[in-house]
């Protein structure tokens, strides 16, 4: 009960920064609305703790901002051997073994590696992810296992 | 004048991509280049808003972004399962 | 102030801009489909976030920066998912990555002879 309140909060937080009118009727209809579709999740109990994962707090905003540098680095990678495949272009193919226990754990690590350009999960079968890179600079970014233990942190399963 | 060369760009890249999708070879190929071709539609959505000075047409790329996503997953489903039908039943649908 | 955001916005999109144009022509110039991935998943995360941060220095303090927001967020979470399918579509379909043939084995098979 308590995360379906949540859920509309975080609902009626998303309408009123998207809505930009705030007539008493148009207000009303998000209202409306926005307890709405709370009610149609509690009932249809895909609430759990996987699809509100506000448990994660501010751990998960501190490993946004890493990823971000780490985006910016792979960036430029993979803009240098577009440009200059011979020299750069070395594709690789291998399997890491995620630390995470939980799905969640494991899913964020997985999207983090295809979110990171140079890396792409090809696939993630229980703890094996096997992914593909294009240079040796990537492989080794994912094989050094330094993402794996900030995500092992973030979902504090160290 | 950023905007409009900024749209150009974006519009040198989707023709790239476009050629890339006529060339293929395979249809994944074709897949990704339609993908690729659906982002640079929501950039070019937002700095088209920004140059004809409507801002309110973000609206219009927020939900492109997600009609996109659902739709490269869509065609990927059909040409996973050739149908889509449900298939709650099958236990490789889990993956 | 003005125009410190204004040469802000002009950097930032010029280099969004750059980087679109390197993107397309990774996917017409990289060898195999894994390859080309990683080419679209460049536009999909930098180019979109410098382009709508450049466009949010203009917009200032107010609900379109908001959206713009928005907008990175929604493309940042859903196109890993759309890749990682499309990745895995192709792998399971038997598409096998082409991997040798690059510099390094070159310079092996020089060696040898």
């Amino acid at each position: 009960m308590l995360k379906t309140i949540s859920l509309f909060l975080v609902l009626m937080a998303v309408w009123l920064l998207l809505s930009g009118h705030y007539t008493p009727l148009i207000t009303g209809f998000g209202i409306a609305s926005c307890l709405l579709s709370a009610l149609i999740a509690y009932r249809m109990d895909v609430i759990d703790h996987e699809s509100h994962p506000i448990y994660l707090g501010p751990r998960i905003i501190s490993y946004w901002g890493w990823l971000v540098v780490e985006i910016f680095k792979a960036n430029i990678d993979v803009a240098k051997c577009v440009l200059f495949p011979s020299r750069y272009l070395r594709p690789s193919m291998f399997t890491v073994t995620a630390s995470q226990k939980s799905d969640l754990g494991r899913v964020i690590y997985a999207n983090s590696i295809t979110l990171t350009p140079g890396t792409v999960t090809v696939d993630l079968d229980d703890d094996q992810v096997m992914v593909h890179a294009l240079t040796e600079g990537s492989a080794d970014g994912v094989k050094n296992g330094d993402m794996d233990q900030r995500v092992t942190k973030v979902m504090k399963e160290t | 004048m950023i905007y409009a060369i900024t749209a150009i760009a974006i519009l040198v890249s989707i023709a790239l991509a476009l050629t890339r999708a006529i060339l293929g070879p395979t249809s994944y190929d074709r897949i990704l280049a339609a993908n690729a071709i659906g982002t640079k539609t929501v950039l070019l959505i937002g700095v088209m808003g920004f140059l004809a000075g409507r801002p309110d047409f973000l609206d219009l790329a927020l939900v492109y972004a997600l009609v996109n996503f659902i739709g490269t997953l869509a065609v990927l489903k059909y040409f996973k399962f050739g149908t889509l039908r449900g298939t709650l039943s099958k236990p490789a649908d889990n993956s | 102030m003005d125009l410190i955001l204004d040469i802000g916005t002009w950097v930032l999109l010029l280099a969004g801009s750059l980087l679109l144009l390197i993107t397309g022509f990774g996917l017409l110039r990289l060898p195999d489909l894994y390859t080309r991935i990683h080419a679209g998943g460049m536009a999909d995360t930098l180019a979109t976030f410098l382009i709508f941060v450049g466009l949010s220095f203009q917009s200032g303090f107010s609900l379109v920066s908001v959206k713009l927001l928005l907008v990175i967020v929604f493309v940042f979470f859903t196109s890993p998912t759309a890749s990682y399918a499309l990745a895995q579509g192709s792998f399971v379909a038997g598409l096998k990555p082409k991997l040798d043939g690059f510099g390094q084995s070159e310079q092996k098979e020089k060696d040898d002879a």
